[in-house]
């Protein structure tokens, strides 16, 4: 039996389980993710950085942890709770179980708790701070100081802080910059096998230097915290749009553009985040199953004063902006996560847009 | 893209009677279909002849015919109303076969009628198999090895390719039928033959045996836009080598990483795309081999299945109407989601639950049948739990199989557990090795029972082939418990400890055995003299349980099922319980009443009981009154979340349905609708407070209860067959050589006749009694006088405590002896007196209001020389209360729902008894195809899954009808073999006479060939099986006999006449083995020898019996 444990959220709420990960407390933003598998990549996902995760399917750590099944190269999570961990695991490429693997990285987990209880609390109040800790004495004092999620610049912490090649370069794959806000391993694997040269910048770089480079497109990642908050944003974009080249955003860089190119971002209640979302791509009409992993969204109304802009997709269950592109230059970008990793396949295709746009 | 307007009327094709592998999933993929189009304007015309469903009910379609689903009687049905298209998707393989079956005689063409739903194309890519296997290979997804033979030979050459060991399936057959593994040469070229036979295209397809490998299915849907979901993805925990039918499963799938599963959703949503299934739903089983991860696609169904209904309940995704939708023309994001109201259809479902399915097997009602489980389907029914964990969900489905089982073991029901201690150290491991390895009907009480023996995961994974997750969940169990034993004897009964184990899913009946079970084990130990003393010590110890939980308010709240595990608010009242820290079911005060479902279907207790206790909640609505339902049963149309204003998915057990009595606090129960279930449940609720509504249950125990029942027909001064009971096996002797043989025996308290048997002789009672039944004092024998060649009359009524209505009295077309759910039976009752029946109905009368029954009443008659005796009284709704309301246009069950409520009988305007100016015919549909070897003789203990109605002008048409439906096509001309006991001849002489001059030739063995020509009838003698070759059999091969006529001798005969009767079942012979019958096929075959059937809709029938009752 794992040791006695506390989620503990800013509003007071207690709720108490077993320790199944590192022991140590860890406070970061309760959200919730509505994914029945993928747990692995939630928890190295970097756009999950401090974040405490709790999975709606209550039963965690079924197929333990692998080495191929990552999205960075650690957990990113704050802290993970589930309502039962499975303790022994079953799969053939399972290289180690899910607890220990939390230990590894020093991340706190708890299980034990009524996740479900836990999910409609964040659904009624919005997302709240809280954290794992092992007594309630001065939890309620840390969570105060605890910063919130408006405001915060996490990209900055989870960007590469160095220039990278991914995958295989060559000639006929032209050569496309990632700017690194918190990527998720399988966009780089996807743009590489889409048949690009991919090279990772940090997000914060200047774009004069990258076009150095002589990219022919460039790529913004996802990646966690506030769009808004993202210092360099505004003047990468407007670098971009003066290079004309072709860009792509996905997530956070969605929203990036989005801001970059005169719309408005705004705090969702409890976000987004799951392999489930209905999104209807308004250029073919057709309905896409996406991943999601967002707090933060496109105002609608400050995006559709901006004439320069088409809307691209629509999420059909609450009628957010999910996708957009620009009418006159050769860029686009969808909030939801085309890569999948977890979730379904059905939006690979932007891939393939893309590299059709790059010469 | 909105709904089309090109098309008004649409048909739907039901899926006929109940069998094994096609149940009442089909009545709730139909019955949401038609609602579904009905609601969208379009006018809809359905065939079915089943007359059980709730889909048939005459106000459910626009118009209904319950005819016999054959290509012949679906054509002109399709001339009178002439739809513009046909939705083949939701009747399961009958419908699919019968659209398939229209299309290639070309009447869809010539009428030009279209497929909605699936086209040809699709349903020919997916059900034969060579083009499923090149469609699967063009686009690149794995199959096992595998080649098609359409002859032996063919067979022998894929065979050297393929490999032993595999397995031949039989193209285009139900449930599997015919599907068998094989391990040696020898078989092969048998089973070969058998599958070509059994196949309707005489196919068979030879495949590599992937047993052990893990199975998954899942449920996807597509839309005419191309837009594909993924509804659920399942788990089979038993592994590939046993039918899905027959495998416990798990949904959502456990053992996949997302990457894995993510990889088998592409594979889906290609194999849909490349089968070209445009709109609905489809089922897709993969097996992925436990050491590589080696995919490979198993089939694929083009319609609704048994696992789509499974998923729809699993989710809340309601698959079959949004079919229907998208058949007719929307796309997944036009339509709503019913439970959040605002999102749409277009998601996938996300559960934060664990759902477990477990099929519920009959074995013990067909003597002599294989248990063993393989890929041929042998379950009659399955039940569905739903907890928090898996763990959880396993424990309230094994206690939602009614099977006296109140968890995965350590529940008091010491059978096996006994079993095995009682042998020898050796013998032990023998016993639960074979109980592991050979995959049964209780392998999962061995897994436990073995783990908690301290045998290890691995060594049971060896045998098993069970995935290790599940194994090592079962594991925890038994460590729990030990933890909790240790717990409770140094701390006692702790509100800690209770409420771990609760959140396992236990029962207070096993944590009452726990924490007593070397005192249980002892009583239990001293045998069945203390079985009494073993019974009341396990309910106090479950009522300490339950009194402490109570003293601690340690409970159980309600989580919802809302399709995206709590994401948006969700409007649908569908719940589950779980014990966690709340509870989200919306109180209401209004004025409620809990009816309590049949839980998983069986013989004897089947989709009748389901559709009373749907009309229970309709009635409810009617009157304005909050309906709650609970039941256990995933295919059926109560768990319909649609159908009662709050459902609760829940074992019916005494535990669960007080939690919900308590949590509701309803009015009153009604527990006559449910079947026996529910009954036995009567008496303990009373105890605990509930107010049961209608017939109180000392009531029912005075009609239960022989010898309380025998003072009631004294009182009455009615006619009883002589009877008595014995609680020994010199009682059961003495009993009967006073009464005189033959003799009925059977156990007390049974439902479908369980054990039930007619006895020739002393010697044969003996040997009953060892064998068929424990007798002891607390399990007594009732011993009646058997009426031989006694006509039988059954008589649905309601009572209101002053009045009696009677709603029918049918008579049964097999003689008395027969169990009532086997034998075919006629409204009106042709060839009764009419004094009989006034007599019979003032019997009714008097019985209902001496037994003060508020509400269904059923009663069994016999009538022997004029003379009418009481067989049985049920104070409940019975079997045949749809099939009466059907025939005879009344709703019978809504009318007693709301008397069971107060109404008086005479405020309903109801004619008095009334005869149909037309014949309504049931019969029953029987297993036997499923089991071989089992001898096909109808007998006082219940077989059939099923039945069907024939509607006609005149008894012969209706009951060759009947008998269509139910799969026999009799013959009009041909060869009969007749094979007769001494008893039965001189009453057959002038029908078999009849048949004679009609043209058809007669075979026959000795005795009877003599009795036959001494009537003036020529025929053949043929050798019997010792009298040398060719014999009867070998006739029977070569399709040279057309029909069997054969009652056997009152003692089963096992020589001959069973091995013509395997022979027959094998090659789908009809045969009739009673004397009653043989007279109403005669009847039947010269009414149609010179014409073909017709069909009417039962609108048009029901508006007949109205005209027919004015000019009354």
């Amino acid at each position: 039996m794992g040791k006695k444990a506390y989620l503990i959220l800013e509003d007071g709420s207690v709720f108490e389980g077993e320790s199944f990960g590192y022991e140590g407390e860890n406070l970061g933003e309760v959200v919730f993710n509505t994914s029945l598998s993928g747990y692995q990549e939630v928890l190295t996902d970097p756009s999950y950085c401090g974040q405490i995760v709790t999975m709606t399917y209550p039963m965690i750590g079924n197929y333990g942890v692998n080495p191929e099944d990552i999205e960075s190269s650690k957990v990113q999570v704050a802290g993970f709770a589930v309502k039962e961990y499975a303790k022994r695991h079953s799969n053939f490429r399972s290289s180690s179980s899910l607890g220990d693997y939390l230990k590894e990285y020093r991340i706190p987990a708890i299980e034990g708790i009524d996740t479900r209880k836990l999910t409609l609390h964040i659904r009624d109040k919005g997302a709240l701070k809280g954290g794992i800790f092992f007594s309630t004495e001065g939890a309620a004092e840390r969570l105060k100081a605890h910063p919130s999620m408006n405001g915060l610049d996490l990209a900055s912490k989870v960007s590469t802080g160095y220039v990278y090649n991914f995958g295989d370069h060559s000639k006929d794959k032209p050569l496309i910059a990632v700017m690194d806000f918190g990527v998720k391993t399988n966009i780089l694997r996807l743009l590489d096998s889409h048949g690009f040269s991919v090279r990772v910048y940090p997000g914060s770089m200047s774009f004069a230097e990258v076009l150095k480079d002589g990219v022919k497109g460039v790529f913004l990642s996802n990646g966690p915290g506030d769009p808004g908050a993202v210092q360099c944003a505004p003047a990468l974009v407007a670098d971009i749009v003066k290079s004309q080249i072709p860009c792509f955003g996905i997530c956070l860089g969605h929203q990036l553009l989005g801001i970059g190119l005169g719309a408005k971002t705004y705090k969702l209640k409890f976000g987004h985040r799951g392999g489930n979302q209905p999104v209807k791509n308004l250029l073919t009409d057709k309905v896409e199953i996406t991943s999601q992993n967002h707090g933060f969204a496109v105002d609608m109304d400050s995006f559709k004063k901006v004439k320069d802009l088409e809307m691209t997709h629509l999420n059909l269950n609450d009628n957010t902006v999910e996708g957009f592109r620009h009418k006159k230059l050769p860029i686009f970008c969808v909030q939801y996560h085309p890569e999948a990793a977890p979730g379904p396949h059905d939006s690979e295709y932007l891939f393939r847009q893309f590299r059709e746009m790059v010469k | 893209m909105p709904k089309r307007t090109d098309i008004k009327k649409i048909m739907i094709i039901g899926s006929g009677p109940i069998v094994i592998g096609q149940a009442c999933e089909f009545d709730y993929s139909g019955s949401q279909a038609c609602k579904a189009l009905k609601e969208e304007g379009y006018t809809v015309v359905l065939i079915n002849s089943n007359p059980a469903t709730i889909m048939t009910d005459p106000d459910l379609a626009d118009r209904t015919y319950i005819e016999p689903i054959t290509p012949a009687a679906v054509e002109k049905i399709l001339e009178i109303e002439k739809p513009d298209a046909i939705l083949p998707t939701v009747g399961g393989q009958t419908a699919l076969n019968t659209a398939l079956a229209l299309y290639n005689n070309g009447v869809l063409d010539r009428m030009k009628i279209e497929l909605i739903g699936a086209n040809i194309e699709a349903i020919k890519k997916a059900e034969d198999r060579e083009l499923f296997k090149e469609a699967m290979l063009k686009i690149g997804i794995d199959l096992p090895r595998s080649g098609f033979a359409s002859t032996i030979d063919e067979a022998l050459v894929l065979l050297e390719d393929i490999k032993l060991p595999l397995i031949i399936r039989p193209a285009f057959t139900l449930g599997g039928t015919g599907g068998n593994f094989v391990y040696n040469k020898e078989d092969f070229v048998d089973l070969v033959r058998k599958g070509l036979d059994e196949s309707p295209i005489s196919q068979v397809l030879l495949e590599e045996s992937i047993a052990g490998w893990k199975e998954y299915e899942l449920e996807v849907m597509r839309d005419k836009a191309d837009n594909v979901v993924i509804i659920c993805s399942i788990e089979n925990l038993d592994p590939m080598g046993i039918h899905t039918g027959d495998s416990i499963t798990v949904a959502p799938q456990q053992t996949l990483t997302d990457a894995e599963y993510q990889n088998m959703r592409d594979m889906s949503i290609n194999i849909i795309r490349e089968i070209g299934v445009d709109t609905g739903g489809s089922n897709i089983q993969f097996a992925v081999n436990p050491d590589t991860g080696r995919v490979i696609v198993i089939e694929m169904n083009p319609r609704v299945s048994r696992s789509s209904a499974l998923a729809s309940k699993a989710t809340g995704f309601p698959i079959a109407k949004i079919a229907a939708k998208l058949a007719v023309g929307y796309t997944l994001d036009e339509l709503n989601n019913d439970i959040t109201r605002e999102t749409p259809a277009s998601f996938e479902p996300t559960i934060d639950y664990v759902v477990v399915k477990v099929p519920r097997w009959n074995f013990e009602k067909i003597q002599g049948a294989d248990t063993r489980l393989g890929p041929q389907m042998k379950s009659v029914g399955e039940t569905m739990a739903i907890g928090r964990t898996f763990k959880e969900s396993l424990q309230k489905a094994m206690r939602s199989l009614e099977i006296d089982r109140y968890g995965l073991g350590s529940d008091a029901n010491l059978k096996l557990e006994g079993m095995i201690h009682r042998q020898p150290l050796f013998q032990q491991r023998d016993l639960l090795e074979n109980g592991l390895r050979t995959p049964h009907d209780l392998r999962i009480f061995y897994v436990k029972l073995a783990l908690k023996l301290g045998w290890s995961v691995d060594r049971i994974f060896e045998l098993t082939k069970i995935d290790r997750w599940f194994l090592w969940q079962i594991e925890e169990l038994v460590d729990a418990e030990k933890t909790f034993v240790e717990d409770v004897r140094m701390n006692g009964l702790t509100v800690s400890n209770v409420l771990k184990m609760k959140k396992l899913g236990y029962s207070d009946r096993q944590l009452g055995y726990l924490t007593d079970a070397e005192n249980l084990s002892r009583i239990y130990e001293k045998g069945s003299d203390s079985q009494k003393e073993y019974s009341t010590a396990v309910k106090n110890r479950e009522k300490t349980i339950r009194d402490f939980r109570n003293a601690n308010s340690i409970k159980p709240g309600y989580r919802l099922v809302d399709t995206c595990a709590g994401e948006f608010e969700a409007y649908t009242p569908y719940f589950y319980s779980a014990y966690d820290d709340c509870d989200e079911a919306r109180k209401t005060d209004t004025k409620k009443v809990m009816i309590l479902g049949g839980g998983p279907n069986r013989i004897g207790q089947g989709i009748e009981f389901d559709y009373c206790c749907c009309h229970a909640s309709f009635a409810l609505k009617e009157l304005g009154i909050e309906s709650i339902m609970v039941n256990s049963n995933p295919e059926t149309v109560s768990t319909d979340y649609d159908t009662s204003d709050k459902l609760f998915f829940e074992p019916l057990t005494l535990e669960d349905i007080l939690h919900i009595y308590e949590r509701e606090k309803p009015e009153a129960v009604i527990v006559q609708f449910g079947g026996q279930t529910p009954l036995k449940l009567s008496r303990q609720l009373l105890e605990n407070g509930v107010n049961i509504a209608g017939t109180s249950p000392d009531s029912i125990d005075r009609a239960e209860d022989r010898e309380r029942f025998s003072d009631v027909v004294k009182k009455l001064g009615l006619n009883q067959p002589e009877n008595g009971i014995a609680f020994s096996q010199e009682d059961a002797l003495r009993v009967a050589g006073q009464i005189g043989y033959p003799v009925l025996a059977r156990p007390s308290y049974v439902l479908g006749g369980r054990a039930m048997c007619i006895i020739y002789d002393q010697e044969s009672l003996i040997e009953y009694i060892k064998t068929a039944v424990e007798l002891t004092p607390e399990h007594p024998v009732l011993i009646d006088k058997f009426l031989e060649d006694a006509a039988e009359i059954d008589v649905d009524a309601i009572c209101d405590g002053k009045d009696v209505y009677i709603g029918a009295i049918m008579r049964h077309i097999e003689q008395a002896g027969i169990h009532s759910g086997d034998s075919a039976c006629v409204i009106p009752p042709l060839g009764i007196k009419e004094e009989i029946i006034e007599e019979i109905t003032r019997q009714t009368a008097a019985l209902a209001l001496e037994l003060n029954v508020i509400g269904l009443i059923n009663i069994q008659f016999a009538l022997k020389n004029d003379v009418v005796y009481v067989l049985e009284v049920n104070p409940r709704a019975s079997r045949t209360v749809p099939f009466v309301s059907k025939a005879k246009g009344i709703p019978l069950a809504k009318i007693a729902l709301k008397v069971m409520l107060g109404a008086k009988l005479k405020d309903f305007g109801l004619s008095d008894r009334f005869e149909t100016p037309y014949i309504s015919v049931k019969e029953a549909v029987l297993p036997f195809n499923k089991f071989p070897g089992v001898d096909v003789v109808l007998s006082p203990e219940m077989k059939s899954t099923g039945e069907v109605m024939g509607i006609a002008r005149d008894f012969g048409e209706a009951f060759y009808k009947s008998a269509l439906a139910a799969g026999d096509c009799l013959p009009l001309e041909g060869s009969i073999f007749v094979s007769l006991n001494e008893r039965s001849r001189s009453d057959l002489a002038p029908d078999l006479l009849m048949m004679y001059k009609e043209g058809f030739k007669f075979l026959a063995t000795g005795g009877t060939a003599e009795f036959l020509r001494s009537n003036g009838m020529e025929c053949s003698t043929v050798n019997k099986v010792s009298e040398g070759r060719p014999n009867i059999l070998d006739l029977l091969k070569n399709n040279e006999i057309d029909m069997i006529f054969n009652t056997p001798r009152g003692k089963a005969p096992k020589s001959d006449s069973n091995l013509i009767r395997q022979v027959a079942l094998r090659y789908k012979i009809p045969i009739i083995t009673t004397g009653s019958a043989i007279k109403a096929a005669v009847e039947g075959i010269i009414r149609m020898k010179n014409c073909s059937i017709t069909v009417r809709a039962l609108q048009d029938y029901h508006a007949e019996v109205k005209q027919h009752l004015l000019k009354k």
